[in-house]
């Protein structure tokens, strides 16, 4: 089965491996969601599962560099980004509608993301085993 | 089918909780499988047994013991969530446990569905 | 691909937001506060009608009985607790917190 990157997808016939996506819409700080959501991706990487993390709304703003939070007192989590690599993490998309309507560009993010279509995520959603949205 | 849910949300603050069981009734009387009721973010208060709802209303507590004793499913409060907001070991609800993301993981993968109430 | 929403139109962009990624074939499920997106005459009615163009939109009659939703926009299918079940069992699930 081709995964739409050209790679053959060689976990297909693992049972306990499934392609799950994390679907990322809520902004930082304001409510846990978005940290407590990290930390399940970061606990599923760990079971190794073939995972997307996609990112809609307001949820960029929990990639966005230069967040300081030493003024409202809560632990910034920006830099948990930057394991999800280690953890081969790498499919971490960016709605571009969600993003140019927020005035933001790819260069404003810590890390390295794909700005994509919504169609184009509305296709891997579908491709996907289970999604879950934080 | 196997159906594992996901509750985000607390109860009474939120009709989540409410919708979540609902849900899986009507699922139970349909014949399909509930592999695992699984409480993340505040969500996890539902689990906590020092709230005493008015009378005249549904308690929510005791629609999950129902579900866990009575109907055996398995209902799990992440640790890591229950930590940060007092829901701890020995104060839970009977037919409820808390433990580790990764059963959260486990149900995701064994389920034909992952359903999420938030 | 069904795609549950949960939040009042009137409040959150969330049913226009899901809307945005429903392919042909995925369903649009209104509970709770997002059945109030259901009622016929609101401002909300014509995005819902152009939504309903490409994909079908069910409102939880529960969720919408509780709220005195009242008439409902055409087109919209209504279904209990049986039918939510019955949609999920069709396709994978999208909850749009």
């Amino acid at each position: 089965m081709n995964d739409g990157t050209g790679n053959v997808d060689e976990t297909e016939n693992d049972q306990n491996v499934k392609k799950i996506m994390f679907v990322m819409r809520s902004a930082p700080h304001g409510t846990i969601y978005s940290y407590e959501g990290l930390e399940t991706v970061l606990i599923m990487a760990a079971f190794e599962q073939d995972l997307t993390m996609v990112f809609i709304g307001d949820g960029l703003f929990a990639l966005v560099k230069d967040q300081m939070t030493d003024d409202i007192g809560i632990k910034g989590f920006i830099k948990t980004y930057g394991v999800l690599d280690d953890y081969e993490v790498e499919k971490i998309y960016v709605d571009r509608i969600s993003m140019e309507e927020r005035g933001l560009v790819p260069e404003d993010f810590a890390i390295d993301i794909e700005v994509k279509e919504a169609e184009e995520i509305a296709a891997i959603m579908e491709n996907q085993h289970a999604i879950i949205p934080y | 089918m196997k159906f594992a849910v996901q509750v985000l949300r607390g109860p009474y603050n939120n009709q989540a909780s409410d919708t979540a069981y609902n849900f899986v009734k009507a699922a139970l009387s349909k014949g399909h499988e509930i592999v695992r009721i699984f409480f993340y973010h505040d969500g996890v208060i539902n689990v906590n047994n020092l709230a005493e709802p008015p009378q005249d209303d549904r308690n929510i507590f005791a629609r999950w013991t129902e579900l866990g004793k009575d109907h055996g499913i398995d209902i799990v409060a992440c640790i890591a969530a229950s930590k940060r907001r007092g829901v701890k070991e020995g104060h839970i609800i009977e037919g409820t446990r808390i433990s580790g993301l990764g059963q959260l993981t486990e149900m995701t993968i064994e389920a034909d569905r992952l359903i999420t109430f938030g | 691909m069904l795609h549950t929403v949960n939040k009042s139109p009137f409040t959150h962009n969330t049913l226009t937001e899901a809307a945005r990624f429903a392919t042909k074939g995925s369903v649009i499920l209104l509970i709770e506060d997002g059945t109030l997106a259901a009622r016929s005459g609101s401002k909300h009615e014509p995005a819902l009608k152009e939504i309903m163009s490409r994909n079908d939109v069910y409102a939880l009659e529960p969720d919408m009985k509780a709220r005195g939703v009242g008439s409902v926009a055409e087109g919209v299918k209504l279904v209990d607790y049986d039918g939510f079940v019955d949609l999920v069992a069709q396709h994978k699930t999208n909850t749009w917190l």
